[in-house]
Order: C-alpha cells, then sequence, then structure tokens
C-alpha cells in the first residue's frame, strides 16, 4: 500500500470510522457530510464493519438515538452538518449532560437563511455552548487523524463528553487531497476498545438516568459539568502527543505557525489557517515578521495558552467565518480578546469576518490583514471595528 | 438513593444520575401543590377510580381500600383527577390556605 493515497476529506473520515468500527451509528443525511454517512453504509452493507448502522428520520432522532445507544454501554458516531446541527440542538445538551462520549463529524456549512450548502462556521458557533468539544481541523488529514483521537479524548475517564471533529464543507470535505490512512491494526489498537462508564442493563446495581432536576439540584450538577472541561487541555495535549509518537504527526490545543519571533499574527480556524501559513511563507521570504496561530480546539477555549502564544506581539488579527448578530463583535475575536485582557495581555487586536456562505478567501485577502496589522502596529492602537474581507463593499 | 439536599457539587455521581433505580417515592414533590383533595368517607363507594387514575400514586390504598385512608400529600401535587374521575362527586379539592396553622 502506498505511503499516502488520494480522498475526499469525507471518504478519509468514513475510513476511519471503519477503522474504529464503532458499535452504533445513527445518522441522516445532509449536504455536505453526506457522503461520510453514505461510505459508511457501503462498508455496513459490505459487512467489513460489525456496526449497527441506524437510519432515522431526522438529525432529532438521530442524536436521541446516539445517546440512547452511548448509554446503552456501545461507541457511537455520528455526522451531520448546518441545519442538521440546529436540529440536533436540544439533544446537544442531552448528550453533554448525560456525559456520553459520542463522536461526531461536523462538516461545517453556513446556517440558512437564505440556503446555502458552502462552508462558514456558523453552525459550530451555534453549537459552541452546548457542551461538546469541537476540534477543528485544517485538512483531510486532521480530519482523519482528529476522528481517532476525539474518541480517545471523549472516551477519556476523567471526560466522558462528546466531540465534534469540525472541517470545512467542501473546502476540505469534498477536496482530494493526499492522506495518510494508517493500518487498521495499528490505529485500532492505539484507539483501544470501549469501556463504559457504567453499564446500562446492570440489575445489580441500578440507576436513574435523566431524572427530573429542579432548583435543588440543577445547578450542583451543571457545577459538576464545568469541572470536566478543565482537565480537557492537558488530556487534549496527551491525546495529540501520543497520536504523534505512535503515527508521527502530533497534535495540541493550537498550531503556532512561525510564531517565535512574529510580530504580527493571524488567529483562524479551519482550511483558512492553510492559507494563511502560505502567506505567512510568502512574506517571511520578504524577511516580515509574521506568523499564524491555527486554534485546533475552540471548546475547550484555551485563552490562557492563546495569551500566552500572543503576549508580547504588536499587532493581532482574528478572522471568524460566522457572526454573532447583535453581538459587539465576532465570536472568535470576543472571546480571543476577552481572554487576552483576562491575562493582562495588551496588543492591538483587529476584528474581520470572511467567507460567509463559502465565499472565497484568497492569499490577497489575507495579505491585506497582514499590511492592516503593519499599520496598527505603528500606530499601537487598532480601532474595535468589523472588517470584511472578500464583500463587495 | 437520594441525596441529602445539603450535598455539594462535587459530592454527586457524573451525568446527573441517582444511583439506585424507583427514587421517586424519595423525592416529595408535595409542595407543589395549591389545592389539597378531601374525600368525604360517607359517600365513598369504594370504587378504586380514584386510585386508578392518580398519576402519581398518591391515592392511598390498604386492603383494597380507599375510603378512610387518605391521600399521600407528599406526593399529591393536587392535580384534580380524582375529583374530576370520581362517580359520586365525593372528592373535593380545597386551597391549602384552608389547612394552614
Amino acid at each position: 500500500m502506498p505511503d499516502q493515497i488520494a480522498l475526499e476529506g469525507n471518504i478519509a473520515v468514513a475510513e476511519a470510522m471503519r477503522q474504529i468500527n464503532p458499535d452504533v451509528v445513527a445518522a441522516y443525511p445532509i449536504t455536505p457530510s453526506t457522503e461520510v454517512v453514505q461510505a459508511f453504509s457501503q462498508f455496513v452493507a459490505d459487512g467489513v464493519v460489525d456496526t449497527e448502522f441506524v437510519a432515522v428520520e431526522s438529525e432529532h432522532s438521530a442524536m436521541s438515538a446516539c445517546i440512547s445507544a452511548s448509554l446503552g454501554g456501545g461507541r457511537v458516531m455520528n455526522a451531520t452538518s448546518s441545519q442538521g446541527l440546529a436540529l440536533m440542538w436540544e439533544m446537544l445538551y442531552i448528550a453533554s449532560s448525560l456525559r456520553t462520549p459520542i463522536t461526531l463529524a461536523l462538516v461545517n456549512r453556513a446556517l440558512s437563511g437564505n440556503i446555502n450548502i458552502h462552508c462558514d462556521h456558523s453552525d459550530s458557533y451555534g453549537a459552541r455552548d452546548c457542551g461538546w468539544l469541537q476540534l477543528f481541523c485544517e485538512n483531510a488529514q486532521e480530519a482523519y487523524d482528529s476522528m481517532f483521537q476525539a474518541v480517545k479524548i471523549g472516551e477519556d475517564m476523567r471526560v466522558r463528553l462528546p466531540v465534534m471533529v469540525c472541517y470545512d464543507g467542501f473546502l476540505v470535505s469534498h477536496s482530494v487531497e493526499m492522506v495518510k490512512v494508517e493500518e487498521d491494526a495499528a490505529v485500532k489498537a492505539w484507539v483501544g476498545p470501549y469501556i463504559p462508564d457504567r453499564p446500562f442493563l446492570d440489575i445489580e446495581h441500578p440507576y436513574t438516568v435523566g431524572p427530573l432536576d429542579l432548583q435543588d439540584f440543577y445547578f450542583e450538577h451543571k457545577r459538576g459539568q464545568i469541572e470536566a472541561y478543565k482537565c480537557l487541555p492537558d488530556i487534549i495535549e496527551e491525546v495529540g502527543a501520543s497520536f504523534g509518537e505512535a503515527f508521527g504527526r502530533s497534535y495540541g490545543l493550537m498550531e503556532p505557525y512561525m510564531m517565535d519571533d512574529a510580530e504580527l499574527v493571524v488567529v483562524s480556524l479551519g482550511s483558512t489557517a492553510g492559507t494563511v501559513k502560505d502567506v505567512v511563507d510568502a512574506l517571511r521570504g520578504q524577511g516580515k515578521a509574521v506568523g499564524g496561530l491555527k486554534l485546533r480546539a475552540y471548546r475547550p477555549f484555551p485563552a490562557a495558552e492563546i495569551a500566552a502564544q500572543l503576549a508580547g506581539k504588536k499587532a493581532v488579527a482574528i478572522l471568524d467565518r460566522a457572526m454573532s448578530f447583535g453581538a459587539a463583535s465576532a465570536p472568535l475575536y470576543s472571546e480571543v480578546t476577552s481572554g487576552l485582557y483576562a491575562n493582562r495581555v495588551c496588543v492591538p487586536c483587529l476584528g474581520y469576518l470572511y467567507g460567509l456562505g463559502g465565499r472565497e478567501i484568497l492569499p490577497e485577502h489575507v495579505e491585506r490583514v497582514y499590511a492592516d496589522l503593519a499599520e496598527a502596529a505603528a500606530a499601537g492602537w487598532a480601532e474595535p471595528e468589523m472588517r470584511y474581507l472578500g464583500l463587495r463593499e | 438513593m437520594m441525596y441529602p439536599k445539603d450535598t455539594p457539587w462535587h459530592k454527586l455521581a457524573r451525568g446527573g444520575i441517582i444511583p439506585g433505580a424507583a427514587t421517586a417515592l424519595a423525592y416529595e414533590t408535595g409542595g407543589w401543590r395549591t389545592f389539597r383533595p378531601v374525600r368525604d368517607d360517607e359517600c365513598c363507594i369504594n370504587c378504586l377510580f380514584c386510585w386508578v387514575y392518580c398519576p402519581d400514586g398518591a391515592v392511598v390504598c390498604e386492603d383494597k381500600t380507599v375510603k378512610g385512608r387518605g391521600f399521600d400529600l407528599d406526593h399529591c401535587k393536587g392535580c384534580a383527577v380524582c375529583a374530576e374521575v370520581c362517580p359520586k362527586d365525593c372528592i373535593s379539592m380545597h386551597p391549602e390556605s384552608d389547612f394552614a396553622q
């Protein structure tokens, strides 16, 4: 077998699911995630996995079935996009509250309206408060690799939380890239068997799931849930390093690119981080002290670690691929700048909105951002206004 | 097992579960009640309709008899289904304030 093979992002993710061989996949198709489930259901039909595939009638039912299967003691996976995730919304909260370590491939697509099938991050951002982990991937290889890590992180006995592996619709999901697909036995051994937190049908030790939870206990339960996220940054780093030892590709909370001596930094999520890296390379060729900070973990949000990366920089740009309407600024900008303030890091920050509904982001857009950063660095200040990339103005 | 009401957050089981089954009996919901059922035992024919229809199992039935047994006021929410289904109209609902000391 060649070292790398050409695969679409979705097919690479379906390959990862085949190798993980989950107990249950309950899913409903939606563009651009459909191929994941389509390819995986073929594996089920061909008998190359042992998975119980549940063809449900909606995403709400898909997530409900996943939660039940997870509580029943199974390793569970699913895939969706955009409106599909929106329809799962109330069940997403229940999945995290009940601490079911489900893995969901979230192929990022703009939320309606108007209807749009292309990439932005409004679906991820919309679900940011629901208690799921969100790991953003730059390319097909990262999406493939992150599926294994998501299982390992979510199922860690210190965690037991559901995880979304987020990758950009069409840009990653439908682009053919060279992907290193690991040997089945090697990844299976690395992921390990599923260990249920507690067996569901143990009549010697019965327990009650999802009971009425009022003024007297709900707050304490939520406080317990908050605690679970504190250990996550370490565990994500730990699992990412272990994956690196096994397969040669290490991961963490974020990927700093040419950051050590960088003065001007662009912070981004997803496939855009690849464009940023190309522009950094080009500008470094011109002797400019520029760098990129690619966030991988959006939930948990590593505010202190980001602040440590950005401390001492002259100007920072934060790129958002979705808006929080009516908010003071876009979600990533708000969260990064809030983290900087809380960690006493003072640096001019420029916020950009780009790529909504799949609008292309080009290297020249990112070059313009670095030019703006140079001006802000010289002035020592940036107006806290929203800037737009690739918009007709 | 129900947790005592003063249990701090870090002593609770993960996922908001309650260890043990059939724990509803240990959770008192009588405090939700605005109207309390009162049965006129002279008129009651012991048909057990109130016992069958009560959604909370709060009609006390012993030796196949509800007459004279009263209600489990720790769990009765005052929904008045018993009063509605009684074929002899011998269950009436009274404001809790009538019973305040």
